[in-house]
């Protein structure tokens, strides 16, 4: 990121005000960035912001309610983080937005298809667009075009949609509202048994964890996740693909209406089943019939959580 | 062996307590003729409804899922109904992307006056279903699976 000092002296200049500023920095590996907690003035200096930082850090915020925090969003970051207020589970006065112009970040699961073993890193350089990996000695460059996360090709949000604080330039983004959901509709034009053939194939593969869950912003419900609980009894304990499936469907119901799409559940998938597909689908059709989006307005209210006495897209059937 | 094995399709209706199911139970003291498939689910409101009640059921096997309500500006609870609506259709819509045909799900109002709509609902949504065929079911139920190995290995 070219302004990145920027960003940091923004960052210095707040931290006093603030319990904690959230960011990125670098990871276990070159590879790889982690969530970053800058309390003091040195963590400053640990400050990554580049293709690696994929995480959403607005994941963070409902948990540290009442805390004064400071968060470094994306583009698709900071939707959250707006959707988040619209819900009422953040406070705007506590939270302070650093925002930048963002062009995309990497799918870790692109450059482990193209690198093949990507357990021992040496080291991992980004520009704009090129990354060039070296993994077990062996030197790779890939072109940013190639490993760019799906929904960054398609992004309609670069910078932030709401923040107290910009670093750098504004980046204008061309993509349309349709652009962003081919894949849907590509998708959705397969016969019926192909589809529902598909999801049992990939939902096999759940192994339960709930990183997707974990990962949400969205999923504020923590503790009281119906998928562990006993009362109601929505989920069983068996590995079975309906129980697995049936997760998947109650997570992206649960996002009706609220869904970002910063990709956090699919990304954290360990093991890369398509799970945005369901939620890019609800989203589709909440902009479609109510010509919604979540995340960026913090005064909307969202389209499921109230309703019109005459609805202008609903259209009741004759019989 | 029940004469209407094989002939029957399973479809459940979620039916709200202050209209539809009086509206079911008209057309039955009215003596009106009714396709036997549906197994009626009797909830409070359309809006106790949790579309994902509808998802559960139709991937526990079933072949299709009525949901009947009061009519929109009819609510018991004045406003249940156009939440529902609202949630419903979005189900609806969603359905095909899991590979569920859409037409296996249907929502409709009918007040507890109408029985004769009630037929006329019942009839046609039991007929669209056997258009249908039964829904593919999801096989392999690995609990079942591994009883079968237990039981073998007893």
């Amino acid at each position: 990121m070219q302004n990145l000092e920027d960003l940091k002296e923004q960052v210095r200049k707040a931290l006093p005000e603030l319990d904690v500023v959230i960011g990125w920095t670098g990871g276990y590996d070159p590879l790889h960035a982690t969530p970053h907690f800058i309390r003091r003035d040195e963590d400053i200096d640990k400050l990554q912001v580049n293709a690696l930082c994929v995480h959403n850090l607005a994941t963070y915020l409902p948990s540290m309610r009442g805390k004064k925090v400071g968060i470094i969003v994306k583009g698709c970051d900071s939707r959250s983080v707006v959707e988040l207020l619209q819900e009422k589970l953040i406070d705007r006065e506590d939270v302070t937005i650093f925002g930048f112009g963002c062009t995309g970040v990497v799918d870790q699961t692109k450059i482990r298809r193209i690198v093949g073993d990507v357990g021992n890193i040496d080291s991992c350089e980004v520009s704009g667009s090129e990354v060039k990996v070296s993994a077990s000695g062996t030197e790779h460059k890939l072109a940013m075009s190639d490993v760019l996360s799906e929904k960054c090709a398609t992004c309609r949000y670069p910078n932030a949609v709401l923040s107290d604080h910009f670093a750098g330039a504004e980046i204008t983004s061309t993509a349309t509202f349709e652009d962003g959901y081919k894949d849907v509709v590509e998708f959705e034009e397969k016969p019926e048994e192909e589809k529902f053939g598909f999801w049992l194939k990939e939902m096999d593969r759940c192994i339960r964890c709930y990183a997707c869950r974990n990962a949400c912003p969205m999923c504020v419900c923590r503790d009281h996740c119906v998928a562990q609980s006993r009362d109601p009894h929505w989920l069983s304990q068996e590995a079975h693909v309906r129980d697995k499936w049936m997760f998947q469907v109650i997570h992206a119901y649960h996002l009706a209406g609220r869904c970002t799409e910063c990709g956090e559940c699919q990304r954290a998938c360990p093991v890369d089943i398509p799970i945005l597909l369901f939620k890019k689908k609800m989203n589709k059709e909440i902009k479609e019939v109510f010509d919604y989006e979540a995340g960026i307005n913090p005064d909307a209210t969202p389209p499921l959580m109230t309703f019109k006495a005459e609805e202008d897209k609903i259209t009741e059937r004759k019989w | 062996m029940p004469i209407l094995e094989g002939k029957e399709l399973r479809i459940v209706g979620f039916l709200c307590n202050w209209c539809s199911y009086g509206g079911a139970d008209t057309a039955g003291v009215g003596r009106f003729k009714q396709p036997t498939d549906l197994r009626v689910i009797k909830v409070p409101c359309s809006g106790r409804i949790d579309p994902l009640f509808i998802v559960k059921t139709l991937l526990a096997g079933a072949d299709g899922v009525l949901v009947s309500g009061c009519h929109p500006r009819d609510c018991h609870y004045t406003e249940g109904n156009f939440y529902a609506r609202r949630r419903l259709e979005m189900l609806k819509r969603f359905l095909p992307i899991m590979g569920i045909d859409a037409k296996r799900f249907e929502y409709t109002w009918v007040s507890a006056s109408e029985g004769q709509r009630w037929q006329e609902v019942v009839t046609k949504f039991t007929e669209q279903i056997h258009e249908l065929g039964a829904a593919p079911k999801i096989v392999g139920a690995e609990a079942e699976e591994t009883l079968k190995l237990m039981e073998a290995a007893l």
